[in-house]
């Protein structure tokens, strides 16, 4: 599929060698047995406004690979936040802050195996967020299966730009499994699996409850267990198009339950074009200590509204361009562009302003810059 | 011997002689044969940076969490 389909992965693939090195010539790397991650560097800027709040910055992603065994990457995310969501101008003063993230990784590619290792560091004013991240991944039966593994430790601060004197924090655990499936010469699935460990102070210092329309400071428990399930496959329509599929189930300890679908459409509509349509359908029921205006107190109280029952539509694309010259030392390199909108519409979540069940749209695009070498 | 216990001692031939046929397993779709396979478009995330922002959108406006194919960090509430 000329140049924007030409996968720029390298295949190190010892036992196919021979017969790769033949098709590499045709479609590049096709050997799907363990590989590195590709090399590339994304210059990004995102923008999302919606329900009073918008978030726009830059992001960079670079990744180098180091004698086809090592991956190093670096990352660089930003949020610029200005706030006046419901929750702010029903309770507190609008407010501008800004959130950067900051990311290195390692990976390490052995035999069949890839192993990773990720350290992400994101600071606000009011919210510090260290994580650390370990991943191993291993094909089997000549690359048909990969099975993977990962485990992420997280160390949250919490402060209260209001109160000099709060401090707490977060303890959060992450545990991952998957397998990827080939199925066909044009089908994968995949299985993802992934429970998750809180610990510390997990509401917001700023959000009130309502006790019959008074307002009371949030009271969530300490500890959070939640797992999550995915399945996810792509097929391939030969020799332009292809469907993605994916549908997750999420429960956890607060009485949650939540249901993720989408659906993708990418189809390659000339040598130089690319185009995704996307379409993502949520839901999801209240926490037990939700409530959108309680009669009484009680011990755990929680009037956030991503805690209530509500449900979203996202529907959006992608629009890809891939440049037909470039330099010599670049493999590839696109320039997208991506675009939702998304529809949140909450069952028991009340404007107060309007005593109407609160909806909103939001307006999500990225630019992007990709570049292969 | 209590029966979950039974179970699993049964089960373990069972998952051994799969563990040793799995490795005779021959891949029915050669690595020559994965052109299509190997096409970005068949990628559950073919721009990480794009989908970990796309994804981080959500995380902050959703209680679901996890199983996804890129994690965000940090709060970025509100």
């Amino acid at each position: 599929m000329a140049a924007i389909s030409a996968p720029s992965r390298r295949a190190v693939c010892p036992r196919w060698a021979g017969l790769a090195g033949l098709v590499v010539g045709l479609h590049g790397a096709v050997c799907a047995g363990a590989v590195l991650p590709e090399e590339r560097a994304d210059a990004m800027y995102h923008y999302y406004d919606g329900g009073g709040v918008r978030v726009t910055g830059p992001a960079l992603l670079v990744r180098k690979n180091m004698a086809d065994k090592l991956s190093v990457s670096g990352s660089y995310y930003a949020d610029t936040v200005s706030s006046a969501s419901i929750d702010v101008v029903t309770t507190a003063s609008p407010f501008k802050e800004k959130r950067s993230e900051y990311g290195a990784g390692v990976d390490y590619l052995y035999s069949d195996s890839l192993m990773s290792l990720s350290l992400t560091k994101s600071s606000e004013s009011d919210y510090v967020a260290d994580t650390l991240s370990m991943d191993i991944a291993q094909d089997l039966f000549g690359g048909m299966t990969t099975v993977s593994m990962g485990y992420s430790r997280g160390k949250d601060t919490v402060r209260d730009n209001n109160d000099p004197t709060f401090s707490d924090y977060v303890n959060r655990y992450q545990y991952r499994l998957g397998v990827s499936q080939i199925l066909t010469k044009t089908w994968r699935v995949n299985l993802d699996y992934e429970a998750i460990t809180d610990e510390g102070f997990l509401n917001s210092p700023y959000r009130s409850a309502r006790i019959l329309g008074a307002a009371v400071p949030e009271q969530y428990p300490r500890t959070r267990d939640s797992q999550a399930v995915a399945f996810r496959t792509v097929k391939s329509l030969p020799p332009h198009s292809a469907v993605r599929l994916e549908y997750r189930y999420f429960w956890d300890t607060w009485a949650i339950a939540a249901n993720t679908a989408e659906a993708a459409y990418n189809r390659y509509v000339s040598t130089a074009w690319l185009m995704e349509l996307r379409y993502r359908y949520y839901s999801q029921n209240s926490a037990s200590f939700y409530s959108d205006n309680f009669t009484q107190a009680q011990n755990f109280m929680a009037r956030d509204k991503e805690l209530s029952t509500f449900r979203s539509h996202a529907l959006g694309g992608k629009l890809t361009y891939a440049f037909q010259s470039h330099p010599s030392f670049l493999v590839k390199s696109t320039l997208n562009f991506a675009y939702d909108r998304i529809r949140f519409q909450y069952d028991d979540f009340t404007d107060v302003r309007t005593g109407a069940p609160y909806a909103f749209d939001a307006n999500v695009m990225q630019l992007f810059l990709s570049l292969w070498f | 011997m209590s029966a979950p216990r039974y179970r699993a001692v049964m089960l373990l031939p069972l998952l051994l002689a799969l563990g040793v046929g799995g490795c005779a397993i021959e891949p029915w779709v050669k690595p020559y044969e994965r052109e299509y396979l190997a096409d970005p478009i068949m990628n559950t995330s073919r721009d990480p940076i794009a989908d970990k922002h796309r994804q981080h959108v959500f995380d902050t406006r959703e209680a679901a969490r996890g199983a996804t194919t890129s994690e965000g960090g940090g709060c970025g509430c509100n």
